[in-house]
């Protein structure tokens, strides 16, 4: 996927929609990423920690039983196996090593599931900062286990309780931090969302799914996959992973949360930093996503997704809850993997769209394990 | 008469000018901008309700979630104003979702219908506001620019450049609300801005009472008194804005002397 223009849009989406007192920030965040970026020492710097810290390359798994039983091949790339168990860790260290680099001592970040608030609590641990995490109250009840393993990590965890207490609110709260520490603090974002450099940035940052992926199908099966999915909240694990076969043939499939679906329910609009799909009322207030998945629970997406779909590239289709909740429960049956509740968005289209995918190669992004929300699905299954 | 003409009129008269803030759509919102009028303020700042407001803290957020609960809406707003005759002029404050959302030439169009002079929208930086602005000038409306403590000199000109009705000088890194004692930042921005603009520089964000007001203006052209007149009137309703205004106007006054 292409750079975008030197305003920060891809198409006529993007930009950099923020308060007076962040445009300096973001100046000088994207001039030392892009310094950082053609700095060979940073990537290996980089490189390094994605493997021998995150568990890099993630492998490519194949699987047989749910293959055989929907009539396609279905593959899976692991990011539920790499360290704290999402693609998230990919662009956190990313943005912690350049965080280091301009010589921030402290880290802020918002989460939803709390997959982004682990890992920037993690790699906050591992380099010495301070973080500080926003996450709406909503989603602390529902991701306890999360908020404990980030206070585990030495993290704060600030709870949100204005607007719909979810991800949307959790990101106004971390901005408001930015604005007042904007000197000292790295806004570390978890998605390929917020003002430009953050959305080009996260997707460079997260690349590295889509190049791997790239290479293991072609020693694999000798060719590229037919169809590439994967789940969409801001768009981060789709965009790693969409970059690198959207100059393929391969079909892009993103799968949106039925309750939050940016474009399948939304208008350009323009919040958090940014214009793209924005699920809105027709005064332009932002409406309150609803989805049993915390991570995909955002009522906008990343600029790019605005792009690829206007542009055609890719598509974007959303998923019931009652969907998910099935596609949770049948890849644990049949792969003995437990998929965190965002990919399983991604596994539900498939399993719904099974009998048109007939015979084609479907690679998923697994962007993240289960483990997070086996307390929430004992409630939801009444175990 | 523009907002900047009644402005700078009134400061080149050797007034310090006094602009309180008011959410749009909150119980007495009216009643309080017609207090504020009758107690010294130079013009009123209304807020048009947004659900995703990151520049304000904790008091503005509350009062724009109940004036949403309420059922504001921009429309009734600006009814709300165009109604309302306070015989100062009305700069609207919102984000910019809510002006994109009916598109630029028709949000610019609806504020003037309303009698509003000017538009203040904090997440459209200089280098997002060019369709605005051109909608805005068409529309004859004044679009007021901000600028922050974190404004390298060489940005500072170019704001003002395009600064009608004031310029906003961010009194301090953060969001809006009262704090203990007036920030430093708020004294530095407005010499900065006062060296290289003549257009009126009105502090803003963390100017927090009638004392805090009254060093501010020692620098600065002028206040905005946000938090602490929605605080205000969330508390004790619009008697309790015209109350606060009158405390404030003597306070700076008193600096004039």
């Amino acid at each position: 996927m292409a750079e975008p223009s030197p305003e920060g849009r891809f198409g006529e989406f993007g930009g950099r929609f923020v308060p007076e007192t962040l445009i300096p920030a973001c100046l000088e965040l994207e001039a030392a990423f892009r310094e950082a970026w053609a700095d060979p020492a940073f990537r290996t710097e980089l490189d390094d920690a994605l493997r021998d810290y995150a568990g890099r390359p993630s492998p490519l798994t194949v699987c047989d039983n749910l293959s055989e039983q929907l009539g396609l091949r279905l593959l899976l790339k692991r990011e539920d196996l790499n360290h704290t168990g999402s693609h998230k860790i990919n662009n956190v260290l990313g943005q912690a090593l350049l965080a280091r680099r301009m010589g921030k001592h402290r880290l802020v970040a918002e989460t939803g599931a709390g997959q982004h608030g682990v890992a920037t609590a993690t790699a906050a641990a591992l380099l010495g900062m301070e973080c500080a995490v926003y996450m709406g109250d909503v989603d602390v009840d529902r991701q306890a286990l999360n908020v404990f393993r980030m206070k585990l990590l030495g993290a704060q965890v600030f709870p949100v309780s204005s607007g719909s207490r979810t991800l949307k609110d959790a990101v106004n709260e971390a901005l408001r931090d930015w604005v007042a520490t904007v000197e000292s603090t790295h806004y570390c974002i978890g998605s390929v969302m917020g003002p430009h450099p953050y959305p080009w940035m996260v997707r460079e940052l997260q690349r590295v799914i889509g190049d791997e992926a790239r290479r293991q199908c072609r020693e694999l099966t000798g060719a590229d996959p037919d169809v590439v999915v994967a789940c969409v909240g801001g768009g981060s694990n789709a965009a790693g992973i969409f970059s690198g076969f959207v100059d393929t043939a391969a079909r892009l499939v993103g799968t949106e949360a039925a309750g939050g679906a940016a474009i399948g329910r939304g208008v350009p609009g323009v919040v958090h930093g940014m214009k793209s799909y924005l699920m809105q009322d027709e005064y332009g207030q932002v409406l309150e996503a609803h989805s049993i998945s915390a991570g995909l629970d955002y009522p906008g997406i990343g600029p790019e997704h605005s792009h690829l779909w206007a542009s055609g590239r890719a598509t974007y289709e959303a998923v019931t809850d009652a969907e998910v909740i099935d596609a949770f429960q049948l890849l644990a049956r049949t792969e003995g993997i437990i998929p965190a509740l965002e990919p399983a968005h991604a596994l539900a289209w498939v399993t719904r769209e099974a009998a048109a995918l007939a015979g084609q190669t479907v690679l998923v992004n697994l962007s993240g394990r289960g483990d997070k929300d086996v307390a929430q699905m004992m409630d939801v299954l009444g175990a | 008469m523009t907002l900047e003409k009644v402005l700078r009129q009134r400061r080149d008269a050797g007034r310090k000018l006094l602009l309180p803030y008011v959410t749009g759509g909150l119980m007495g919102w009216q009643d309080a901008i017609r207090a504020a009028a009758a107690n010294g303020a130079d013009a009123v700042e209304v807020g048009i309700p947004f659900s995703d407001p990151v520049m304000d803290g904790p008091v503005i957020q509350q009062a724009s979630e109940r004036a949403l609960d309420a059922g504001a809406t921009p429309v009734n707003v600006l009814e709300g104003i165009r109604r309302l005759d306070a015989g100062i002029p009305v700069a609207v404050m919102t984000y910019y979702n809510p002006v994109f959302r009916a598109g630029d030439e028709r949000f610019a169009r609806s504020l003037a219908d309303a009698g509003v002079a000017a538009a203040i929208v904090p997440d459209l930086p200089l280098e997002e506001s060019g369709p605005w602005c051109a909608a805005a000038d068409a529309a004859g409306i004044e679009t007021v620019m901000l600028a922050a403590p974190t404004a390298p000199d060489e940005r500072l000109p170019r704001i003002c450049a395009r600064a009608r009705g004031f310029v906003y000088a961010v009194g301090l890194l953060g969001v809006t609300g009262e704090r203990a004692r007036l920030a430093e930042s708020a004294v530095t921005m407005a010499r900065r801005l006062k060296a290289v603009t003549d257009v009126p520089v009105i502090v803003g964000v963390g100017v927090s009472d009638a004392a805090q007001a009254a060093v501010a203006v020692r620098t600065a052209d002028g206040v905005i008194q946000g938090a602490s007149v929605v605080r205000r009137l969330m508390e004790g309703g619009p008697d309790a804005v015209g109350n606060y205004v009158a405390e404030v106007r003597a306070a700076i006054d008193e600096e004039t002397r």
